[in-house]
């Protein structure tokens, strides 16, 4: 099993730097959690490493490998945050499972390969032939799932994949996560921004801040016992742990 | 998306553009069929005669009938102007999709190419190309056709940069999809509808242009002839025979306006103009209500049987159906639900913010005893303006971004409380003070980008304290912000509470938060109150299936790892399809026949209401997510 590794990587966007020097491991089989507020530079590590943005410096390898950017073999997949943009809406389900799979296979195959698919992310492999207006947030999030999974990927990078999603269908496609990486022995950098949420998937957490990781370690570790003054401050935020009640 | 083409007709404006359109083109394919050796008949006896009944337009100087030959050219009208436009579509598609795939500094040099192209006007470009490629039909194809282009690479460039932004685009090529791919398969297919729209308008357009060109003497020779030749000709004998220069006149204009039109019309339906038009309801009167019960003089906003009623695709849907509660002073309400449940047309209901698409119906609705349904006059709006603070979900477009931020506070002060500027601009600045911004007399003078976004909401927060608000309704307000900031909100919206007994509505999705900040909530589904209970008994007494499936759903720092979440199976009902039952029946574990049939009704007790048949029994054991499997 090969294992992400970002080393002292480096994203500038014209003159601010996103992403400053940061090195992460993703053991094989684990999720990994990457913490951290709006602007701290977490999606664009996951964008680089896709080879969405361009690095400016240091550099990601896949099990020793560089990470491929190009050809139609890509051992590291995404999913996005907003599953009402991520699919597109003129192609049915089917396709867009399809599209990410490796060519060079028969149509029946792909099709069989599609019902696989849907079925692992307990969607009704029959929803194939509907567009995505037809499904809910969740059930489409289940899909950009089975999307990446086509590819037959090692690593699936998940950018705030709950956050758009309404907290009832939250769950399933948390259970789903978890559930991936015990059957399918998948790795998995969860980013988000939710620490709860963090905490339920996650064996490992990094927290990220201003482009730079501040606290890595198990999440056990790190969400009960920080070592780092931002970390504490982030789960004193947390809500549900205080209460602004009225005094009866 | 069939429906929505077919829907163009369905409008008169549309129906006459089709029509014509039509019309046009079937002449042009009948035409020449049909009158074609009649419109070459010479009779020198009967030269630039007037109308008559032989000869409808009269005829010209060789004594040919006008109406037959404007019948005729409409081919060769018609066809040139599809040619032109079809010249213009490809050039303008292969120079906006460029950029796309030429790479990042190729693309930078093709879009200025196009951009400086478009500031030529068409017409100059027309007539600069009708003189490189001589005079003729030819030359006029490619000149109209090339001066239409930028116009239509610019387009295509912007929408293909558009849909190439979004998700679907990035996840196609981390799945490795090559970029020609994506374009066919992912792109084109999504611009495709603005771009037939376009192309059918500029049709519209080459056709006048080629009409000007030819009369100009730049277009179509002859022995040729097209509307604009029959113009050119007609023209000259028009003290003679009017007729002979209106009748092509006529199908000039109504050809061009029937293509401009149906393009207009099409783009007007499919949302890419002016977007779809929802007819306005008429506002019923309010049916006053005798006051028969007194209402407890500390209850600061009392609804009753609210319901909101906007227009859908297929007739009026009421995504809020008979919600009643009160708010005392000092309370804090929070309002919990997933999207769609009505949670936020109730926010805007109860401040007056719904609109004249849709329609408020309450048999109670008021604030500090004031009735809220009453029609709109200054002193409502007074009353509104001063002892109601409404905070939206994004502070980004809750300010306007071109004032500053002092004087859009000091505005309230000035208009509602009859202020002096001086006076208002002072009370801005201690506001933003209360609401905790730093350095306020500066940040008054800025403006709303200058802020972060916890610092607008507070901001936000600051323009509803300029009067001395009983009741502030917070509509997601944390929901746009970083934890850490979600906490300094929260904090200050519980500190105002605290100093003046302010009563607080607070809508979130977020059941953590609500039960962190309110003292009783109020779970929505489908437009109905579910269940009231107190926020402290939210998480170990909620009685409806639904308010414990959401609680159990929302992992905190204490759950269960080995556990899976709970979940909750389908999806929430649409205004526009309520069951006759209870709405949540199709999801939940407990819903037997006389769910499906009977709406529960919601139980009177005051401090814990709850509309289930049956509430509070034991739920079965939570389904394994692996017999779960859903379809749409």
């Amino acid at each position: 099993m090969s294992e992400l590794s970002f080393v002292d990587v480096t994203v500038r966007y014209g003159r601010t730097t996103a992403v400053d020097g940061v090195s992460l491991d993703v053991p094989a089989g684990e999720v990994v959690g990457l913490v951290g507020e709006s602007g701290s530079g977490k999606s664009t590590l996951a964008r680089a490493a896709v080879g969405l943005v361009p690095l400016a410096g240091g550099r990601i390898t896949l099990g020793s490998e560089p990470v491929p950017t190009w050809g139609r073999h890509r051992p590291l997949q995404m999913v996005f945050q907003d599953p009402y943009s991520s699919l597109d809406p003129r192609m049915t389900v089917g396709e867009s499972v399809a599209e990410a799979m490796p060519p060079g296979r028969s149509r029946a195959t792909r099709r069989a390969e599609v019902a696989r698919l849907l079925e692992l992310v307990h969607l009704d492999p029959a929803s194939a032939g509907a567009l995505p207006s037809r499904l809910s947030g969740g059930q489409r999030q289940r899909v950009a799932l089975a999307r990446a999974l086509a590819a037959n990927p090692t690593v699936i990078i998940a950018d705030e994949i709950t956050s758009a999603l309404d907290v009832s269908i939250q769950g399933a496609v948390l259970n789903l996560v978890r559930e991936l990486r015990r059957e399918l022995g998948l790795s998995i950098l969860f980013i988000s921004h939710n620490l709860a949420v963090v905490r339920y998937v996650a064996s490992h957490v990094a927290v990220m801040r201003g482009g730079r990781i501040v606290e890595h370690g198990p999440a056990a570790r790190v969400l009960t016992d920080p070592s780092h003054d931002y970390t504490r401050e982030l789960l004193a935020a947390v809500p549900g742990r205080t209460t602004r009640r009225s005094q009866p | 998306m069939r429906r929505r083409w077919s829907g163009v007709i369905r409008t008169p404006l549309g129906l006459t553009a089709a029509v014509l359109t039509v019309a046009v083109l079937a002449l042009a394919v009948l035409g020449p069929v049909l009158w074609g050796t009649g419109a070459d008949v010479i009779d020198t006896d009967d030269i630039l005669a007037q109308p008559s009944a032989g000869h409808w337009a009269g005829t010209d100087n060789l004594g040919r009938d006008i109406l037959f030959r404007v019948l005729v050219a409409a081919r060769l009208s018609v066809v040139l102007a599809l040619l032109a436009v079809a010249i213009a579509v490809v050039a303008g598609l292969l120079l906006g999709c460029a950029p796309f795939l030429a790479g990042r500094r190729l693309g930078r040099l093709v879009s200025a190419a196009v951009n400086i192209a478009v500031a030529f006007p068409g017409l100059l470009l027309a007539l600069f190309f009708a003189v490189v490629f001589g005079v003729g039909a030819t030359g006029a194809v490619l000149a109209i056709g090339l001066a239409g282009a930028p116009a239509f690479a610019r387009l295509t460039q912007t929408l293909v940069a558009g849909v190439a932004a979004r998700d679907f685009v990035a996840a196609a090529r981390v799945a490795g999809v090559g970029r020609l791919r994506i374009l066919f398969r992912h792109v084109l297919p999504n611009i495709a509808e603005p771009l037939v729209v376009n192309a059918t308008i500029s049709a519209g357009n080459a056709l006048l242009s080629f009409a000007g060109l030819s009369f100009l003497g730049l277009g179509v020779q002859s022995p040729s002839y097209d509307w604009g030749r029959l113009l050119y000709d007609g023209i000259g004998a028009i003290y003679v025979n009017p007729a002979a220069a209106l009748a092509p006149g006529a199908a000039v204009l109504l050809a061009g306006l029937g293509f401009n039109l149906f393009g207009e019309s099409v783009a007007k339906r499919l949302g890419i103009g002016t977007g779809p038009s929802v007819a306005p309801m008429a506002r019923t009167a309010p049916a006053p209500e005798a006051h028969t019960e007194a209402t407890p003089t500390d209850v600061v906003l009392d609804v009753r049987d609210l319901e909101v009623t906007v227009p859908g695709e297929a007739g009026p849907v009421r995504p809020v159906r008979g919600v009643t509660f009160q708010v005392r002073r000092g309370e804090a309400v929070g309002i919990v639900g997933e999207s769609g449940c009505g949670k936020s047309l109730t926010a805007l209901a109860v401040t007056c913010l719904v609109g004249d698409h849709g329609r408020v119906d309450a048999t109670r609705l008021e604030l500090l005893g004031h009735d809220l349904r009453a029609p709109d006059t200054a002193v409502r709006r007074g009353i509104l303006g001063t002892s109601l603070a409404m905070v939206f979900q994004d502070p980004m477009t809750s300010f306007n971004p071109a004032r500053r931020v002092g004087g859009q506070l000091a505005e309230v002060a000035t208009h509602h409380q009859g202020m002096t500027r001086r006076a208002a601009a002072d009370r801005a600045v201690d506001r933003l003070a209360a609401v905790r911004i730093p350095d306020a007399d500066t940040r008054a003078r800025q403006y709303p980008h200058e802020f972060s976004g916890g610092m607008r909401q507070r901001a936000m927060i600051g323009m509803g304290l300029m009067g001395t608000p009983a009741l502030i309704v917070a509509d997601e307000p944390t929901t746009a912000l970083d934890v850490t900031v979600q906490q300094q909100v929260l904090d200050l919206l519980a500190a105002i509470r605290a100093a003046d007994d302010v009563a607080l509505v607070l809508i979130s999705h977020d059941v953590a938060v609500v039960r962190d900040v309110c003292d009783r909530v109020m779970v929505m589904y489908a437009g109905r109150i579910v269940e009231d209970l107190p926020a402290a008994d939210l998480a170990d007494s909620a009685r409806h299936p639904y308010t414990r499936a959401l609680v159990d759903a929302v992992p905190d720092m204490t759950t269960d790892l080995s556990q899976p979440l709970a979940t909750i199976p389908g999806r929430p009902v649409a205004p526009a399809d309520v069951p006759p039952g209870c709405a949540y029946a199709a999801r939940c574990p407990l819903a037997d026949a006389r769910c499906r049939a009977e709406d529960p009704p919601l139980t009177a007790d005051p401090d814990h209401r709850v509309a289930c048949w049956h509430a509070g029994e034991p739920l079965p054991d939570r389904q394994s997510a692996d017999q779960l499997v859903e379809s749409p």
